[in-house]
């Protein structure tokens, strides 16, 4: 009885290759569901057990009401200093808000892990380090929609914001880029979280910075010349200017300019943290440094 | 007793004045906040009112400083394990937290110097105080009656085991609420009535009419009176909340 199976006729050396090429491509697949695995189920878990804010109560008040009080705050600023109109302070605000999410939450998604203690072992696995990074993303991305999303709501029913129906889908997709984007910004932040004592502070000051630099309630063409250059190298401030004009009756295509800028602003910032996240990673390893203050 | 609140306020201001949170939300959140009051008066139809957004941002920053600083300073203790010793001390715990409620208002002081500072190096505020004297008597008034009601924060939040949240939330509609910058006529007519209540209402009124003129007794006046009731009313919840605690054992529960 001959053996007939095809791998017994096929010449010895090839059979190695094909073996080789069947073990390299089942670990890469291998390696790539898990590298999926960490970024969903990994992000997933991160912001339960990073996120300071998630109770019911925390969530509601820091994360739903404090922006609501400042959409509330600056629209009505507005109308007494008399400089632009309400919606102009409403988009503003309500795209600025999803910062909350984006800076603090994706810092305490980053740094929380060295302040809890956590960060040795997370970096002692084998982790693939982009899934793990990236994973912490995800979550705060969205709630930073729901916020800026409650932000436009709220200002609908207590501001008489009332935008064109047809406009709302170009008003979301800005909305979801310039969330994107902003939240780079925070991962950028958060890394730096895994050397500095105090990033906290960091990540407060530049939330309020934004409000100064980024066009929020003030129109970044008339600051002078050197904001105006901070303000245009950094996220939100391309993402609010398009959500503008979407809101007066613009199209995506009129747009396209200031969204793929805001794009493109968000993915250096968001390659900038992912070395910044690998050298403070080599670094703290070789000074034995990770969990030091 | 004096020896104590002197010796509390001082060294209360000190640990503050050395936490960059404090230094950020006394200092830098109000220099922030008026500069972009300042660009919009400035671009609007309000250019000559950067002196009245100065000190609507300063009082923003005692106003801050005093929520983030009263409202978490009982649970502070607590995680740094001093306030079984504070209400073991021989003397009534309400004069260990009313220096370090009224401290949190002063370091205040840090965001009206700061604010006037920055208006006037780089937005050219002009300083000119229609009554001087008024302006240096309206500013310590305001303080300690936001102290005050610090203290009626301190003695209410402990209740709440998340503290930070109301923190959190209290800090926008209290600057709206008592017109700090925007003026109350452009508000519903119901945060009149809420705004009486609150001390920074008055003490923004007499602040803001001794520097631009105005009548200014009126303002302090309402500070003192307020000031008497938040301590009544500070005093109580505090009387409550140490009994609670000693009866239930949860003085150092976090």
């Amino acid at each position: 009885m001959s053996n007939t199976a095809p791998e017994s006729r096929v010449p010895r050396g090839a059979r190695g290759n094909a073996g080789t090429r069947f073990r390299r491509a089942g670990r890469t697949a291998g390696q790539g569901r898990a590298a999926l695995r960490v970024f969903f189920v990994g992000g997933r878990i991160s912001y339960r057990a990073l996120f300071n804010w998630i109770s019911p109560v925390m969530y509601v008040t820091t994360m739903l009401g404090s922006p609501l009080f400042q959409i509330l705050f600056f629209t009505y600023l507005g109308r007494y200093a008399g400089s632009r109109s309400d919606d102009f302070f409403i988009v503003g605000n309500a795209v600025q808000v999803s910062a909350m999410a984006g800076i603090y939450g994706m810092v305490m998604g980053i740094a929380n892990e060295r302040q809890f203690g956590t960060l040795t072992p997370l970096l002692a696995t084998p982790a693939n380090r982009l899934a793990v990074f990236a994973g912490r993303a995800l979550p705060n991305i969205v709630n930073g929609l729901v916020v800026s999303s409650f932000g436009f709501a709220a200002s609908w029913l207590l501001l008489d914001f009332s935008p064109d129906a047809a406009s709302l889908p170009a008003l979301a997709f800005v909305v979801v880029v310039t969330v994107v984007s902003c939240t780079a910004l925070g991962m950028l932040i958060g890394s730096i979280g895994l050397r500095a004592r105090d990033v906290f502070f960091a990540a407060n000051l530049v939330y309020f910075l934004m409000l100064l630099f980024c066009g929020v309630n003030v129109d970044v063409d008339s600051l002078p010349g050197w904001m105006e250059a901070i303000g245009r190298s950094v996220p939100l401030t391309h993402g609010i200017e398009a959500a503008r004009r979407v809101v007066e009756g613009a199209t995506l295509g009129d747009v396209r300019g200031l969204i793929v800028t805001e794009a493109l602003i968000g993915i250096a910032y968001a390659v900038a943290a992912y070395v910044l996240f690998r050298f403070f990673e080599a670094e703290s390893r070789r000074r034995a440094s990770l969990e030091t203050f | 007793m004096l020896r104590v609140f002197w010796i509390g306020w001082l060294f209360n201001l000190k640990n503050l004045t050395n936490s960059l949170f404090f230094v950020l939300i006394s200092v830098l959140q109000p220099v922030i906040f008026a500069s972009i009051a300042f660009f919009m008066f400035d671009r609007g139809d309000r250019g000559g009112g950067l002196l009245y957004a100065a000190l609507g941002a300063g009082l923003m920053g005692i106003w801050s400083s005093t929520l983030f600083g009263s409202g978490g300073a009982i649970q502070w203790m607590r995680w740094q394990g001093t306030l079984e010793i504070a209400v073991a001390a021989p003397v009534r715990f309400l004069w260990i937290l009313l220096p370090l409620t009224i401290s949190t208002a002063t370091i205040g002081l840090y965001s009206i110097v700061a604010t006037l500072f920055w208006g006037r190096v780089f937005f050219g505020v002009p300083l000119s105080f229609v009554h001087p004297a008024l302006f240096a008597l309206a500013l310590p008034v305001t303080v300690v009656s936001l102290g005050l009601l610090g203290l009626v924060l301190a003695s209410t939040f402990v209740l709440y085991r998340q503290a930070s949240a109301f923190s959190n939330l209290l800090e926008y509609p209290v600057w709206l609420a008592t017109g700090l910058l925007v003026p109350l006529s452009l508000l519903p007519g119901w945060v009149e009535w809420l705004s009486w209540v609150l001390a920074p209402t008055w003490g923004m009124e007499a602040v803001r009419n001794a520097a631009l003129g105005g009548e200014v007794w009126e303002g302090l006046g309402m500070c003192v009176l307020l000031g008497a009731v938040y301590l009544v009313l500070g005093s109580f919840f505090m009387h409550n909340f140490e009994r609670r605690a000693r009866q239930q054992a949860t003085l150092s529960l976090t």
